[in-house]
């Protein structure tokens, strides 16, 4: 099984060789309810660890997606921001946000497994 | 609920399509003659098709406004607790004097000769608002709250410029500040930096002292700030930002609880905004139009907006373009608008004032904020507050007593809702879980905030006593029931357009 | 006092349910220092007849328009009003009614916000409208931002035949942010070469028809050349009684439409409230300014209104909105949505023939006198005369023969000694023949 890693912003990421898939976890999309928008980066978008990598807007807030690692997007989910639904229904699967070419490894290596997000988020309540 | 009839209407309440489908070829509301016939000028740039507006008869006007009419609330069918929105009563009388003809039928670019009155009355206007604020000077162009935020922060850039000071990019405001703030900040192209509340409801002067710097432009503050509550150390603010060369811009949104009690000028303000749509009594209209005169110091005075008003021995004049060097003007940061500003408020504004008087005015304040007090006073065992009193014109409570009931926010005011009561302003402040801000204004009477009072109390015992259900399906007698919003975003309509032709049925 | 209804036994009883010995109590948290110590130097309170007879008073000293001739414009417009829509607007429940947040108690503001989107959408044949702007001008620098924000591109080209205060504002509401106008020497004949000066960094190009004197365009191939270069087309209107009448923006391919919609519903006010207009392509949505009302269904599935798409917005998106503007000009635009109403298809156009007709019958009769020449070749229903002489004296001799003779194009040009003798002219529905007669006459007496 490919390695999955979250961050403490609710991003996961699922590196499959130099690309990491990136997307929001299921306890972030059912914090935002309902979405009604995603705003996506295009391809070759130089995404910085921390930095904005997309926008995510229920009815009543707008969310910035942070990239959990530096790297250039190779694909953005073309589905996604056609139906942002897909969001709330499939956040972990094929809700996913953007396909990056991983700059460094060693970022990844640095972020919580999921056993460390589990315990993270149940710390929240 | 939908209603069990054949029409879809209940009783007075009728229901009524949109004007493109009452819309029938050659129907028109007006009978205007025939054009003489003159040789175009057109140039050849004559519309062609059909433009698709509808075509309505008078009467079918009437009954279609006067309809859709009947499913808004309104400030002068019952009390409208709307918090940071000071809903008071809009009299009758300054809707007269804005329509006189000497003031509604003149048009902005008049030899100045023609309309000494108007010139006179917007001058008569800023000297109330300066007494008012204990302000040296008054800029009249903004047309809202937000457009005197903009003007504020304009002048505070262009001051600093003035000197040479252009490394000054931080605007310090209040996580509990109105949106507006934020934006007007980002759009004089300062950068936002957040200062925290303290226990007690207001901004934290220790964290305010330690985000001073020398690329502090200013402090955007509140006063009485979001919460309900005065920022008591409102004069230290002052002299911190001072202390290192920025100014102080002062969101007037809550003027009404102070007007006549106490005065910006004395505060240390640099500029603040008035809405006049608020304190002022303009009426609101559905969401404008406003009016945001904004009082500036000695030291902003200067880089006020194009155009102002200058008396010189009983004339008036309208000053509309920068100033050679040492005239007036000289200094402005320029025009924010196409005329001279809202004129139709002003008239209302200042039939206001002059109709409530030094002396009516400070009983505005004084029965506002004793109403919002008693309203907090008499909730007390049923609702909770974040901040013990005394507020000043909002009384604010949070959703601590709805929890473990199941009962949002927003459940609580849509059960308001079919209790005949507009929801107090909910989820703002956003500092403040679950927040309900309530301002019952000074224009209610004993009995009917007593009314009111009742139903918050009955309600919050309702929600207690296991009932969740009952605010889950809120409002059930509203002209309509809660609306998809999800729905309106993921697939914005945002006009009508005619329905495809009805294909051939096949023979 | 009237609007009080509080007393002192209501106060009474309210301080003691609150736990305070006196209202001033209350105000403990305002510092000694700032607290009025008695009353303010303004006048007592006053009676509805004193507070008529002095603002009365005041409204008297103003020559008001439709008092005599009038032919003023330059952006703002004098039309007879329905008496239906002053009527209407001063229902309770659309003066007195706040922002639509709580859509279940206001699907009456909702549904005429809607109407007016749709309105107009139609008129500016632009694919989406919102729910208007504070006025022309402003409405006009968000259009200029907006642009800004799409683009990433650094200039905004103006036209020289802009509305000089629509010109000021975007100036203003720019001169902290990247986007930076350019404006050149006033045109008066109508011709510039626009298109020479695209570039790579050039986010818009602003222009106006019927421009600031008169001329009428067809911007078709200027929207042509700002595709090809990546640039946005913006097209503003004043008078928009004119879209009865003339090629849309829509039409031309614009990509944002910013103007003015006093000339329907709404009075002179000298200079306002007015009603800013505001409509794009449905691609450029995200990134519009201003309220939006949308259709959807309540929980009965019945069909309702409600503001969306509010994460662009100031309250939500804080310094990440799209503009900082909170309110929109409510009234207003019922004002003008009850108007187009009224107008109907046929309503405004023949509107808009019966306001071309007054303007030629004018102009015809002005070029008939000696010395007076009308530089237009194309208008609707406004142009430039140029006279003998300074146009600002000759309008203010023009008052003493009871004649509001126009707006000398100097008054918006101050530095341009050189426009002086010009002035522009407007003629409406309002004008009669012999408002007309008195105009001719006044000035033949004037110039002699």
């Amino acid at each position: 099984m490919a390695d999955r890693r979250y961050t403490k912003d609710h991003e996961w990421i699922e590196i499959n060789g130099a690309v990491g898939t990136v997307g929001i976890t299921n306890y972030a999309q059912e914090q935002l309810g309902d979405v009604v928008f995603v705003e996506l980066p295009p391809a070759g978008k130089k995404l910085t660890k921390g930095g904005e990598a997309a926008v995510v807007e229920s009815v009543k807030a707008a969310s910035e997606v942070y990239s959990p690692v530096s790297g250039e997007v190779v694909e953005s989910n073309a589905e996604l921001a056609k139906n942002p639904a897909m969001v709330n229904t499939a956040a972990e699967t094929t809700g996913w946000f953007v396909k990056v070419k991983v700059a460094d490894a060693k970022e990844v290596s640095g972020l919580m497994d999921a056993a460390a997000y589990k315990k993270f988020v149940d710390g929240l309540h | 609920m939908k209603p069990d009839t054949t029409s879809g209407n209940r009783g007075l309440d009728l229901e009524e399509p949109l004007l493109f489908e009452l819309s029938r070829p050659g129907r028109t509301g007006v009978d205007l003659p025939e054009a003489a016939k003159v040789a175009s000028h057109l140039g050849g740039l004559d519309r062609e098709g059909s433009i698709g507006l509808a075509g309505v008869s008078e009467p079918e006007v009437i009954r279609h406004f006067v309809r859709i009419s009947r499913n808004n609330y309104s400030i002068d069918a019952n009390l409208y607790p709307l918090g940071s929105c000071t809903m008071k009563h809009n009299p009758r009388l300054n809707e007269k004097m804005a329509r006189l003809p000497g003031f509604g039928d003149v048009h902005p670019l008049q030899p100045e000769s023609t309309v000494q009155g108007a010139l006179e009355l917007i001058h008569t206007l800023g000297h109330w608002l300066k007494t008012l604020t204990g302000m040296p000077a008054v800029a009249m162009p903004p047309a809202a709250g937000a457009h005197g935020e903009l003007c504020g922060m304009m002048a505070i850039r262009a001051a600093h410029e003035a000197k040479g000071d252009t490394k000054r990019t931080r605007v310090l405001i209040p996580e509990s500040a109105h949106g507006t703030n934020p934006a007007t900040a980002a759009q004089c192209g300062f950068t936002v930096d957040p200062i925290p509340g303290n226990d007690r409801g207001r901004v934290d002067l220790a964290a305010v002292r330690a985000k001073l710097g020398p690329d502090v432009a200013g402090i955007m503050l509140t006063n009485p700030n979001t919460l309900g509550l005065f920022e008591n150390d409102v004069i230290q603010v002052a002299e911190a930002i001072h202390s290192v060369g920025g100014y102080f811009y002062a969101d007037g949104a809550n003027f009404n609880a102070i007007v006549g009690k106490a005065r910006p000028g004395d505060m240390g303000v640099d500029a603040i905004h008035i809405n006049l749509h608020k304190t002022f009594s303009t009426p609101h209209g559905g969401g404008g139009p406003g009016s945001g005169p904004v009082a500036f110091s000695k030291a902003l005075a200067p880089y006020a907006p194009l155009p102002m008003i200058l008396e010189d021995g009983g004339r008036f004049h309208l000053i509309e373009h920068r100033g050679d060097k040492g005239e007036p003007g000289e200094k402005s940061f320029g025009r924010m608008r196409t005329y001279n500003g809202q004129m139709g408020m002003f008239v209302r504004a200042l039939s206001y004032m002059m109709s409530h008087g030094s002396d009516g005015l400070r009983q505005v304040a004084e029965d506002a904020v004793l109403s919002a007090n008693y309203i907090m006073a008499s909730c007390k065992d049923d609702l909770t507050s974040p901040y013990p009193g005394p507020c000043m014109h909002e009384a604010l409570f949070d959703d601590r007593f709805l929890e473990g009931t199941g009962v949002t926010t927003l459940d609580f005011a849509k059960a308001m809702i079919d209790e005949g009561y507009h929801p107090m302003t909910v989820y703002f402040p956003l500092v403040v879980h679950g927040a309900m801000l309530t301002e019952p204004t000074e224009t209610e009477s004993k009995e009917s905030v007593d009314r009111f009072i009742h139903v918050l109390r009955t309600l919050a015992r309702r929600a207690k006593s296991g009932d969740a259900q009952f605010f889950k399906n809120a409002p059930r007698y509203s002209p309509r029931r809660r609306v998809d919003e999800t729905a309106a975003a993921r697939n914005p309509i945002l006009r009508w357009t005619p329905p495809a032709p009805k294909a051939q049925a096949a023979e | 006092m009237r609007y009080l209804p509080l007393g002192p036994d209501d106060r009474a009883q309210m301080l003691g349910v609150v736990g305070a010995k006196s209202v001033d109590e209350l105000f403990k948290d305002i510092p000694e220092k700032a607290r009025i110590k008695g009353l303010l130097d303004l006048p007592p309170h006053q009676g509805e007849l004193q507070v008529e007879r002095a603002l009365s008073a005041m409204a008297a000293k103003n020559r008001a328009a439709g008092a005599g001739p009038s032919f003023l414009g330059a952006g703002s417009y004098r039309h007879h009003i329905p008496s239906a829509v002053d009527h209407l607007i001063q229902r309770s429940e659309f003066l007195t009614s706040y922002t639509p947040y709580q859509p279940e108690v206001a699907q009456g503001t909702l549904q005429f916000l809607f109407e007016f989107q749709t309105q107009v959408a139609m008129l500016s044949g632009m694919e989406v409208a919102n729910a208007s702007m504070y006025e022309g001008g402003s409405s006009c620098a968000e259009a200029v931002l907006m642009a800004g924000r799409l683009t990433n591109r650094p200039r905004a080209i103006l036209s020289g035949a802009l509305h000089p205060h629509y010109r000021d504002t975007v100036r203003t509401f720019t001169q902290f942010s990247p986007i930076k106008p350019e404006s050149g020497e006033p045109v008066i004949d109508g011709k510039e070469d626009l298109a020479a000066k695209l570039g790579p960094d050039v986010a818009c190009v602003v222009v106006q028809t019927p421009d600031f004197f008169g001329n009428l365009h067809d911007y078709t191939q200027l929207g042509a050349a700002c595709r090809a270069a990546g640039a946005l087309l913006i097209v503003v209107v004043t008078e928009v009684v004119s879209l009865g009448a003339l090629k849309s923006p829509g039409q031309m391919g614009a990509d944002i439409f910013a103007g003015e919609g006093q000339s329907l519903g709404v009075g002179l006010n000298f200079g306002g409230p007015y009603v800013g207009l505001f409509a794009t392509k449905k691609q450029y949505l995200r990134q519009m300014p201003g309220r939006l009302c949308g259709e959807t269904t309540d929980a009965d599935g019945r069909r309702a209104y409600v503001l969306t798409l509010s994460t662009r917005e100031q309250h939500i998106r804080r310094e990440k909105a799209t503009s900082n503007i909170c309110t929109n000009s409510g009234l207003c635009a019922l004002a003008f949505g009850i108007h187009v109403s009224l107008l109907g298809e046929e309503g405004i156009r023949r509107l808009a023939k019966l306001n071309h007709a007054a303007a030629v019958q004018l102009a015809d009769a002005l070029a008939g006198l000696k010395g007076v020449k009308v530089r237009n070749k194309t208008f609707f229903n406004e142009f430039t005369v140029e006279l003998p002489r300074s146009a600002t004296e000759v309008v203010e001799k023009m008052v003493g023969q009871g004649v509001l003779a126009g707006v000398p194009v100097q008054r918006l040009y101050r530095d341009r000694p050189d426009l002086a003798n010009l002035l522009l002219v407007a003629a409406s529905e309002t004008n009669t023949d012999a408002d007309r007669a008195a105009f001719v006459a006044g000035l033949k007496k004037v110039l002699a």
